[in-house]
């Protein structure tokens, strides 16, 4: 059984599901144009992965070689489907603006090689786990690059703050210096901020440990 | 089939079940909320052109649809908001899309009051270069605002154009074509109204019988 300490420092930093595994992509390059975007599409990724992983894990009696793959996508699919609805119900400004992105939390990839590659041969126990734990480093990886485009592309930070926590929380907003440079808030700007955070990440040696994207091999 | 199969099949049928189930409860729950948050979204871009002090019908209520592809800019009926006070009309409120922005069609809300002049516009929806064209936005610069108040007759023809083809309206650095398209769509639709404004506020709204 994979020890706790290996599933966290996977998840977390050597195969962190943004910067070094690269799955959902897509996401980490389209919504983070405000650290608010990024942290509220982080949680509804997590969400989907903690509970997809769980579930996955408490299926592994029914999964067989050919249904596995359509058990694991009907689990996602359904999952997103409901925190799409939350959001809807609950968080209707910040889910207008992360807009598409909500539905398409099933696509990342992340969460299928989640409850392929792990929770289907782990307890709920440590499903739940890396679940939690790959979902954080995904959000982790959206908020440093949110905050990076927010902060050079609009000089605030932390703006919208009361889409995802509340009108209280409206006036949270920094304003780090008055202009901005357009670059970050286009796309070029998100393909630059997230090769020079995955620049960052090896130069601070994540790499030096072999990469597996299924995580350490099992024995 | 073998039996094992034949199983395999069963568990992904009953889990397709219970997910359908999960599915409806989870919509059922949340649909309320979700049309109430979207008929607060909608009022809400509705009384930022015309703000509710100014009518006391309900919006939704009070509804008739136009239909002019030429002037409204698409060939799908447009659904037409009336705002009135005391039973008098005071404006209506309309979708109209330009087509010629620089990267496809720009969607506005346009409203106009009974007198002939624009009681606001917003940008409802468009894909125009961010920093660019995107200043249209109410949020991004205040230009769109510059429509407050004009009319068929103010500025009179030919300034009804960005400054750069002899008109009265900014153009900005870099994007004349959007800005262009909107000045356009909104003329249009003022020009629809001021043939069509009787018919307009006289029709039966389908959404109150």
């Amino acid at each position: 059984m994979t020890p706790y300490s290996d599933i966290a420092s996977n998840a977390l930093w050597r195969n962190n599901a943004g910067f070094v595994q690269l799955l959902g992509l897509c996401p980490l390059l389209a919504v983070t144009t405000t650290l608010v975007d990024g942290l509220g599409l982080g949680i509804a990724t997590t969400v989907v992965l903690l509970l997809s992983n769980v579930i996955a894990s408490l299926l592994r009696p029914l999964l067989r070689p050919e249904t596995r793959i359509a058990i694991f996508l009907v689990v996602i699919a359904s999952l997103v489907t409901v925190v799409d609805l939350y959001m809807r119900a609950r968080f209707f400004d910040l889910h207008r603006s992360l807009g598409i992105f909500v539905p398409l939390i099933a696509t990342n990839c992340a969460i299928l090689a989640r409850a392929e590659v792990f929770a289907s041969k782990h307890d709920p126990l440590r499903a739940a786990a890396d679940g939690l734990l790959t979902g954080i480093g995904f959000a982790a990886a959206l908020i440093a690059v949110g905050a990076i485009r927010e902060v050079a592309g609009q000089g605030t930070l932390f703006a919208g703050a009361d889409r995802l926590f509340g009108s209280a929380a409206g006036s949270l907003g920094l304003r780090v210096f008055d202009g901005g440079f357009l670059v970050a808030a286009l796309p070029a700007g998100a393909f630059l901020t997230v090769g020079l955070l995955i620049a960052l990440q090896n130069a601070l040696g994540a790499r030096k440990a072999p990469i597996t994207v299924a995580g350490p091999a099992e024995s | 089939m073998t039996s094992r199969q034949l199983i395999s099949v069963a568990g992904l049928a009953a889990l397709a079940l219970v997910a359908a189930a999960s599915l409806t409860l989870a919509w059922r729950s949340t649909a309320d909320d979700i049309a109430i948050n979207e008929r607060n979204f909608r009022l809400r871009a509705l009384n930022e052109i015309v703000p509710p002090a100014r009518y006391d019908n309900d919006l939704f209520d009070d509804t008739t649809t136009a239909l002019d592809p030429e002037l409204l800019g698409t060939g799908e009926p447009v659904t037409v908001y009336r705002a009135r006070r005391d039973g008098q009309p005071v404006a209506v409120i309309f979708r109209v899309v330009a087509p010629r922005g620089y990267s496809g069609a720009i969607e506005l809300l346009v409203g106009i009051n009974f007198d002939g002049s624009v009681a606001g516009v917003r940008v409802s929806e468009h894909r125009e270069t961010a920093g660019l064209g995107d200043q249209i936005e109410g949020g991004e610069s205040d230009w769109i605002f510059g429509f407050t108040g004009r009319s068929l007759a103010n500025p009179p023809e030919p300034g009804w154009a960005v400054q750069k083809d002899g008109g009265v309206f900014d153009q900005f650095t870099g994007a004349t074509i959007t800005p262009r398209a909107v000045v356009k769509a909104v003329r249009n639709a003022l020009l629809y109204f001021s043939a069509n404004r009787d018919e307009l506020f006289a029709q039966d709204s389908p959404a109150a019988s």
